[in-house]
């Protein structure tokens, strides 16, 4: 069956070295069939990169230890749903999902993006051949996921940390998030290189875009809720610098989605709109780079490896030439419009953008950093938590209050008198709210404080668009409140799903704010009996209980929890002892209380052999409205996403003419 | 092993076939040419961009004034600017969309 894996991603990548270079010829000299020619390359390309897929699934569905992948990652201990999710496991599985995803979106972006145009659709082709190319050959000469041994009796297992249920959605969801990056950079190199920087690559990619920028954003929160549910140190985001390598992206594509509407509606930014496509994708390239070199130490670098060169190699190729070709088309590029006023919805616009890119150019600093020393000096540098908190403060609270101002004002430009009236109410929710947070004792956090007074401005300013929107709509006549806010979403879904998705950002922030700002923690080492207080809360250690699983040893804590004198139950922090990868997990046991949105978070810390326990505890508060802001986000998304039957027909009768056939 | 190689021969040969469907569809094709938008079509699609764009403004500034974001005066004085501004993007469509027709026309002998 190796073999068969093994021919089938030499197949996938002699096809897409020939979309590489049939699709480039067939651009090049304006040649039809060779263009479709190329198109299907990609498509066969898919097929053999599925049938790839389907022998390594196989061969770890049939713990088959003779593929020396499977005999890394798994064991015949582990349970069938981890042995599967071990795909994504290890590096070689991982890049084989990089190009079984980028094949799928390949096919499905060219076959779904005929509105760019056919001359531009033909250069489309090659640079996805060209990504792909990059792929399938690091899973074809330096990472095989097919490489064969001597089948072992039994596998080494999985880590730990990745036997957890966020296995199976976390790693896919990132993946969907990096690899659709690809397709609007496609589409944009596609429409310089055939000189066509009108607007049509941006209607075909726009909800590629969205919906890759929405699995990066998701996949970045399932990992929050893993790393805090699973890793033990009562976290969520640590700075680490695979999870700086998602969010960099993330920050680059939502500046790109904020930045596309001033292009579509004033004409302005062509340049500004391709860099930040070209920035967003080499950064996923680089976040992929990141987790899979090695060169970095992080919780997601699980192997050292040879193909960070490879890499650094691809991430400076397409720089350069990306780069070389916007320059080469700058005079395609200009503006014909100009930014008329500074106090305008465009200039709002403009200044998250600038807000956007310059907090991932500082995480992007924080993380090359210690690389860029370790090689100069030969010591690797230590960037950590308060450089980058300095700069969340910075950038960040400007951008939560630019969420809510930036509604609040007109387009083009906004008179004094006008901003007073639509300024109002928010500015009056959010003093009252500051000064409340203050009569409340909230002041011992000056971050706090006014995290939460911009919060209360935003959620008051995105209640009064909507409120205001209804009563315009139904000051039309023909409908009643409800029709009049449903009519409102439905022809407006990427205005009213992006305030959606900014009420999620305000949860977030409130979420992160609680729990970082207002934390509590508290730590005793304690016998059977003795008890401890956290933030009101008694906890009493009552022993410990052991369970043996198919492979694991589970040694759990007995810890009650009262407030005052009511029982709120008993909660099991503790370890576990994996027997085949012989390592040792923290367990974490978390109260939820679903009414305040807070968590007493319990870890075992160290389990003594006198009896005793090291028990740590944490009282966040409102860190559920982190979770919560998750599922707000995945609701903003689908309303910007879901197709408008009254824009598609109008795009229709605008490129009638020229949609094609290829 | 012998399914295996079974299933890598079609594939080879159904990917092969996939890649060669153009040519073997068109094998003397008369028109092999990858055309693209001429001049014309260009500067139609230029222009209906333009015509959606100063349409789309004048919406925001109608709904922008409904809301109280833009006031009576700043309306008055923004609204008569792009109203011309649509109603140039339209007229330039239509003299396009003329000029289309009467090349299409053949002339009388």
């Amino acid at each position: 069956m190796a073999d068969l894996g093994r021919a089938a991603l030499v197949t996938a990548f002699l096809l897409l070295v020939y979309a590489l270079v049939a699709g480039s010829l067939a651009a090049w000299q304006k040649r039809r069939r060779l263009a479709e020619s190329a198109q299907n390359a990609l498509l066969a390309a898919f097929g053999a990169t599925l049938i790839a897929s389907a022998v390594l699934l196989a061969a770890l569905a049939r713990h088959d230890f003779s593929f020396q992948y499977v005999a890394d990652h798994t064991s015949h201990e582990l349970p069938l749903g981890y042995t599967l999710t071990a795909f994504w496991g290890g590096q070689e599985g991982s890049l084989l999902l990089w190009l079984l995803v980028l094949t799928g979106y390949s096919v499905a972006a060219v076959l779904t993006g005929r509105r760019a145009g056919r001359e531009v659709l033909a250069w489309v082709v090659p640079t996805l051949g060209l990504v792909g190319t990059f792929f399938a050959m690091l899973l074809v000469f330096v990472a095989s996921p097919f490489a064969t041994q001597a089948a072992a009796a039994d596998g080494a297992g999985l880590n730990p940390s990745l036997q957890n249920p966020y296995m199976a959605i976390h790693p896919p969801m990132l993946y969907l998030g990096y690899v659709g990056l690809t397709v609007p950079f496609a589409f944009a190199m596609g429409a310089l290189l055939a000189r066509r920087t009108d607007e049509r690559w941006i209607v075909a990619t726009r909800r590629w875009t969205l919906a890759a920028w929405a699995f990066l954003g998701v996949g970045q929160l399932l990992g929050a809720h893993w790393a805090y549910v699973e890793i033990g140190w009562g976290g969520f985001y640590a700075w680490d610098p695979v999870e700086n390598a998602a969010l960099m992206p993330w920050l680059a594509a939502t500046a790109f989605l904020h930045s596309v509407m001033i292009q579509e509606k004033r004409g302005m930014l062509k340049v500004w709109n391709v860099l930040l496509v070209v920035l967003a994708f080499c950064l996923s390239i680089f976040g992929t780079f990141l987790t899979r070199s090695g060169i970095i130490q992080s919780i997601h670098s699980f192997t050292q490896s040879s193909i960070g060169p490879w890499f650094l190699g691809f991430i400076c190729l397409i720089t350069a030439a990306s780069l070389a070709l916007i320059f080469v088309r700058l005079p395609l590029l200009r503006s014909k419009t100009r930014l008329e006023s500074l106090v305008s919805r465009e200039a709002t616009f403009l200044y998250n953008n600038l807000l956007l890119v310059a907090l991932a150019l500082t995480i992007l600093w924080g993380v090359v950093y210690p690389i860029l020393s370790q090689a100069v000096t030969g010591e690797a540098a230590t960037v950590s938590k308060p450089y980058y908190n300095f700069f969340l403060h910075t950038f960040g609270l400007p951008l939560l209050l630019l969420m809510g101002i930036g509604p609040l004002v007109a387009w083009r430009r906004a008179s004094l008198r006008a901003l007073g009236r639509t300024f109002l109410w928010p500015l009056g929710a959010a003093v009252i709210a500051g000064i409340a947070l203050l009569a409340a004792g909230a002041g011992s956090s000056r971050i706090g404080v006014v995290a939460y007074t911009f919060s209360v401005f935003v959620l008051a300013s995105i209640a009064l668009e909507f409120a205001r929107g209804t009563a315009a709509r139904k000051a039309l006549g023909g409908v009643g409140w409800g029709g009049a806010f449903s009519s409102l979403v439905a022809r407006n879904r990427r205005r009213y799903g992006g305030y959606v998705v900014h009420a999620s950002v305000v949860l977030l922030a409130i979420g992160v704010t609680g729990a970082s700002a207002y934390q509590t923690v508290h730590e005793a080492r304690l016998k059977p009996g003795q008890s401890m207080s956290v933030a009101g809360d008694r906890l009493v250690f009552r022993g410990y209980e052991t369970k043996t699983e198919s492979n694991h040893r589970a040694i759990r804590a007995l810890v009650d929890v009262y407030r005052g004198n009511d029982y709120l139950g008993r909660y099991k922090p503790g370890k576990n002892q994996y027997f085949a990868e012989d390592q040792v997990s923290n367990e974490v046991s978390i109260r939820h209380d679903w009414l305040t949105g807070g968590d007493l978070f319990l870890i075992a810390d160290q389990v003594n052999a006198n009896g005793s326990i090291d028990l740590k505890a944490l009282q966040k508060p409102l860190v559920n409205l982190l979770w919560l802001a998750g599922i707000v986000f995945i609701g903003g998304s689908l309303i910007a996403l879901w197709p408008d039957a009254r824009e598609a027909r109008r795009l229709a009768e605008r490129y009638a003419d020229g949609v094609v056939r290829i | 092993m012998t399914a295996a190689l079974v299933v890598g021969a079609v594939l080879a040969v159904a990917c092969v076939v996939l890649v060669a469907l153009p040519f073997l569809r068109e094998p003397a094709a008369r028109d092999d040419r990858l055309t693209s938008p001429d001049e014309l079509e260009q500067r139609r699609l230029s222009l209906a961009e333009e015509r959606d764009r100063a349409l789309a403004t004048l919406k925001e500034l109608e709904f922008d004034h409904r809301t109280g974001k833009v006031s009576d005066d700043d309306y008055r004085r923004l609204v008569g600017p792009l109203r011309q501004q649509a109603a140039q993007a339209l007229r330039a469509l239509d003299l396009r969309a003329e000029q289309a027709a009467d090349e299409r026309v053949p002339t009388r002998g």
